[in-house]
């Protein structure tokens, strides 16, 4: 293929989409990630490591499987039709929509892991402490919970926040490749490999590096932190 | 206890580890109760159910009030219950300063419309001398200074009851005498309710008025704290620890060349080390049973100062050892004495008969019976 000359204006999209994307995703996951996490962290339910099982497993699974998974419950035979038929369309596959759920179960460990940890973390006293100064369940989870819990808070949102961003498998088996709609950074990276564009695939890939060279490094920079503050 | 007094009325049964809990007890709503046992004999359970924060089948009236009855399938949730609760360990919220921390009870205390709060802020942080650390983060105070804040967050709560579960066993013997010094003016100046677990024997004899003495989950005795530590058949629980007695004596004045405070015990005359207590003023002593020795003869070219005339009330020979415990009447308040079973014999002790008590050393408790 002949060169066509740098394309600036082509890298935008794909940065701002995956931004959308991984922002969108990581809001998502702390809303229904911290009640998951709590429940996981408190209950003494039996079976509720095979929930947490269930939530750690695209740790392992490939993500194509997952993808695989997702492809068939969005498409419109599954309840993602469904859903996607309450507003016209035929299936949440290749949309943008379809992508936030993709990316909310690839991501949900990443988040509800170091929630539940902080949570696990400081026990039941600090809750028992509150209701004894007169503190509802609900009060003491926002005035006592949470604030305790803050380190896990902020370690979750940047992973899931970063482990969107990096996500490939799945988004290639929901999303494709429509640019603008589901064509995210990852996805662009390999598709100017695939067409010979090197200048475009080492700008998006040395930004990638620098990102997750910066995400890494500021997580292990604030654990050292939150470490000798509660020493 | 006068029946105008509100009761807290408690009565709690289930299995606690490896043995079942069955206790009730009736305590005043004034003063300082103490429930007292070995650890391990479910005190703190009982606490954690009075607080609510855990639920064994049994009744719950803290005087008009009922929290739990389970016949009624009544249980208070615990941030319903009017309750401070000091743990063992300070728990101080970590996120908050010393301030928020003191505030978090108080700005959710339940108020009527318009009452003024019982407890003042200024006056809570003034008695336990917290003044200078309200704007310091709780891992920036000592052990010591952590349990005041956590024993004035309790209290600046609005409690019915206070409720204190062992709070100076993580503190150093030094800081246990500073922080009881502390409990001691609360108990004078606030007029809250205090129900207090411990398994040190000299703390409880220090703060308490009334006595629970539990073991393995149940209620072996009841009392004022003077009439429980005289009972001989006790001696198994008290045994273990510093056993002893209390007397009240009067202050009637003081030696300044020689350092000593005079005492008048019901016409007897007690000499102890200097204590800063005004003539007249009424004082509370301990006495450990080693720290007493009998004789039948007053004893001539003797150090010890202290020597009471007495009766034998009672002797005990524990089986299987060199010991027995007596308790000597010394005409108001009572001795207890361990002595060898050979003295016994030898002397031929035995109720009725007048002896000599010999004290070696007395333990100024606490200067003012609240």
């Amino acid at each position: 293929m002949p060169d066509q000359g740098l394309d600036l204006a082509g890298l935008w999209s794909p940065i701002r989409l995956t931004l959308e994307l991984a922002t969108v995703t990581t809001v998502v996951l702390l809303i229904i990630g911290t009640p998951i996490a709590w429940w996981l962290a408190r209950s003494k339910a039996k079976w509720k490591e095979a929930v947490a099982a269930v939530v750690a497993l695209p740790l392992v699974l490939p993500p194509t499987v997952l993808g695989f998974y997702l492809l068939v419950a969005m498409g419109p035979d599954g309840p993602g039709g469904w859903i996607a038929g309450l507003w016209g369309e035929r299936s949440l596959a290749f949309t943008f929509q379809g992508l936030v759920i993709g990316s909310v179960f690839y991501s949900m460990p990443f988040v509800v892991q170091p929630i539940r940890n902080a949570f696990e973390a400081f026990g039941d006293r600090p809750l028992e402490v509150a209701a004894t100064l007169h503190a509802s369940p609900w009060d003491a989870f926002w005035s006592v919970a949470v604030p305790l819990a803050r380190p896990g808070f902020l370690t979750g949102a940047v992973l899931g926040f970063a482990h969107t961003v990096g996500e490939f498998g799945v988004v290639l088996m929901i999303g494709g490749n429509i640019p603008g709609e589901t064509k995210v950074l990852s996805v662009a990276v390999y598709d100017y490999v695939e067409t010979l564009r090197w200048a475009e695939a080492h700008i998006l890939a040395g930004g990638l590096l620098v990102f997750a060279f910066v995400v890494i490094l500021s997580m292990m920079l604030l654990e050292k932190r939150i470490g000798r503050a509660a020493r | 206890m006068t029946t105008d007094t509100p009761v807290l009325d408690a009565a709690f049964k289930g299995p606690v580890g490896s043995f079942n809990l069955d206790v009730a007890f009736k305590a005043p709503l004034a003063g300082v109760t103490a429930l007292f046992g070995a650890s391990g004999c479910g005190k703190t359970t009982i606490l954690r159910c009075i607080a609510g924060l855990h639920r064994l089948p049994g009744r719950l009236a803290l005087g008009d009030r009922t929290w739990q009855d389970d016949g009624e399938n009544l249980f208070r949730p615990p941030h319903k219950r009017r309750v401070g609760y000091v743990f063992q360990e300070p728990s101080l919220f970590a996120h908050l300063t010393v301030r928020r921390n003191l505030e978090f009870g108080a700005r959710r205390a339940p108020r009527g419309n318009g009452t003024v709060p019982a407890v003042n802020f200024d006056q809570v942080v003034d008695l336990l001398g917290i003044t200078h650390l309200l704007d310091r983060a709780p891992a920036k105070l000592s052990g010591g200074e952590r349990q005041r804040v956590a024993v004035g967050r309790a209290l600046l709560s609005e409690p019915r009851l206070l409720l204190m579960d062992e709070p100076l066993s993580a503190l150093d013997r030094s800081t246990k005498d500073e922080i009881l010094a502390y409990f001691e003016v609360l108990h004078r100046e606030l007029n809250i309710p205090i129900l207090y677990v411990s398994h040190d024997i000299s703390e409880v004899t220090r703060l308490a008025d009334r006595l629970v003495v539990l073991s393995r989950g149940g209620k072996v005795a009841e009392g004022s704290v003077g009439e429980v530590l005289e009972r001989l058949d006790l001696q198994p629980m008290t045994g273990r620890f510093e056993a002893g007695v209390m007397l009240t004596a009067t202050v009637k004045g003081r030696d300044e060349a020689f350092n000593l405070t005079y005492l008048d015990h019901h016409g007897q005359t007690l000499t102890i080390p200097a204590v800063d207590a005004a003539v007249g003023e009424t004082i509370r002593l301990r006495v450990r049973a080693r720290d007493v020795s009998l004789a039948t003869h007053p004893p001539t070219g003797i150090s010890i100062r202290n020597i009471l005339k007495g009766t034998v009330m009672e002797v005990r020979e524990e089986a299987d050892t060199a010991f027995a415990e007596t308790l000597i009447d010394i005409g108001g308040g009572r001795l207890r004495a361990r002595v060898t079973r050979h003295a016994v014999a030898d002397l031929n002790l035995a109720e009725g008969m007048p002896v000599h008590a010999l004290i070696k050393s007395i333990t100024f408790d606490r200067r003012s019976l609240g």
